[in-house]
């Protein structure tokens, strides 16, 4: 069954993102994964759409990250079956979706090659790459930095720049894993204006965080995760005023779940 | 004791003024042992990618036939490319048998394996660490061989830099497709290897002093780029 909290809102803009996309809306139905006899994911139904922020809450071990891992293609499900707008994930519309992960891999390059690069694999001429880079590094205030190697940048701005990266070649949706979770504050209040600066431009976003003030402070709508299932999705404000499940009241209320 | 004295002090005074025949023997060494490197990486470094990225039946059968291969011992290569190369043999019309495209052919076939080994495991040890983020981007394999060995470009310097130090101390294959012939195919392991024999100890010790020199160059020059790579973390 769709998922219909998540694929309800803004219906003109959901119209409009849809016509416009090549991978929304990404579903994945009955998906499982299976590891050393342990259901690491059991029957998942996810329908990522329209507009807004969802925040996939839940403690460690819950299956976020694998769950983001299979909606982008990198882990194959043992079980169910994953699409991007309609049909299977493949290579060619992997750029249409932006993958934050927890720690960002830096090419060892410089921090405008690092952007340029993704630019240059979407097939865009030099010229346009250095035009467009500049553009998403001064987005992310990182423009001053733009000659430095890359991996000399601090967390923050290393994040900040694998999100100006991911934003580059204005992708349909963005799927963050963590991304503050390694960072202090003031690094992931950046992180976070950006990430709703990105909102605001009609982008499609997932966040994966186990940081319930994160969640309330960005989400629109959540899912919540325990061991391996999806057990609550609702609005956020919903979610966080009444949850219906006793694992997502514990969470909230900073029990420890397990 | 005295005539080793006389014969260092000779292959000093031969070193240190250019000597003609000496400089000679040097600058072919080079061409020859750099263009061999040239050749072999060419080769090596899309065979290492392509086995770091690329997964088919048969690979780790071929990973292990080519860090086999980096032991090739040299007359064996040099037999063989002779083979190839003599008049009987399937290339013989090109009339390259004694010639320094010959030696050229001989070293880079020794090295060629070194280059593609070292290759491939720097490459793979990167792949791992790259190989989701590229996922993501859309990157094909044959992208991702692109990427990784440019981004692994100064650490690919030590793979190329031991294809080198192996081409340009190795006697055993030049000599046999080179034939060691005066002014034309005479290296500096070659000569060395003569003049011994001949007793000669001045010009093969001139010579064993440039090629420890040269090898002593190259690893600090390499070292150094390596060092300037890593401060910006490139490496």
């Amino acid at each position: 069954m769709p998922d219909a909290a998540l694929c309800t809102e803004t219906d003109g803009l959901l119209e409009q993102a849809r016509r416009q996309s090549s991978v929304l809306p990404i579903e994945c139905r009955r998906v499982g994964i299976c590891r050393g006899g342990r259901a690491l994911l059991d029957s998942v139904d996810v329908c990522i759409d329209g507009t807004g922020l969802t925040v996939v809450l839940g403690p460690n071990g819950a299956g976020k990250t694998l769950l983001l891992r299979v909606l982008v293609n990198l882990v194959r499900p043992d079980s169910g079956w994953v699409r991007w707008a309609g049909t299977p994930p493949d290579r060619t519309r992997a750029p249409r979706i932006g993958f934050l992960f927890q720690k960002p891999m830096m090419l060892r390059r410089s921090v405008l090659a690092n952007v340029t690069y993704v630019l240059s694999a979407a097939g865009l001429a030099r010229r346009e790459c250095n035009a467009k880079a500049g553009e998403v590094l001064a987005l992310a205030t990182l423009e001053h930095l733009a000659q430095t190697p890359a991996r000399l940048l601090s967390g923050g701005e290393q994040q900040r720049l694998a999100l100006a990266r991911a934003l580059a070649v204005e992708p349909d949706v963005l799927l963050l894993d963590e991304p503050a979770s390694s960072l202090d504050p003031a690094a992931a209040l950046a992180i976070e204006k950006l990430i709703e600066t990105v909102r605001a431009r009609g982008t499609r976003c997932v966040l994966v965080t186990h940081d319930i003030g994160q969640a309330r402070r960005l989400a629109d709508t959540v899912l919540f995760m325990h061991r391996g299932r999806i057990v609550e999705r609702a609005r956020a404000q919903a979610f966080f005023d009444q949850p219906a499940e006793q694992s997502a009241r514990d969470f909230i209320e900073g029990r420890i779940v397990l | 004791m005295q005539e080793f004295g006389a014969a260092f002090g000779e292959a000093f005074r031969l070193v240190t003024t250019l000597d003609a025949d000496l400089s000679e023997i040097v600058i072919l060494s080079l061409q020859v042992s750099l263009a061999a490197v040239g050749l072999a990486a060419l080769i090596g470094l899309p065979l290492g990618a392509g086995l770091a990225v690329l997964r088919f039946p048969g690979r780790g059968a071929l990973v292990i036939t080519l860090n086999a291969l980096m032991g090739l011992p040299p007359v064996v290569v040099g037999l063989l490319v002779y083979l190839l190369l003599s008049r009987a043999g399937p290339l013989g019309e090109l009339g390259l048998l004694y010639t320094p495209t010959a030696m050229v052919i001989a070293q880079a076939v020794l090295v060629t394996p070194i280059v593609a080994a070292l290759a491939r495991q720097t490459i793979e040890d990167m792949h791992d660490e790259y190989l989701d983020q590229l996922r993501v981007f859309g990157i094909a394999p044959l992208g991702m061989m692109k990427t990784l060995l440019w981004d692994a470009r100064y650490s690919l310097l030590t793979a190329l830099l031991a294809g080198f130090g192996r081409a340009v101390a190795e006697v055993g294959a030049v000599i046999i497709v080179g034939g060691n012939i005066n002014h034309v195919t005479r290296v500096m392991t070659t000569t060395i290897a003569l003049e011994t024999s001949k007793g000669n100890l001045s010009l093969a010790l001139g010579l064993g002093l440039v090629l420890v020199t040269i090898a002593i160059a190259a690893n600090a020059a390499v070292m150094a780029l390596r060092a300037s790579a890593k401060r910006f973390a490139y490496a």
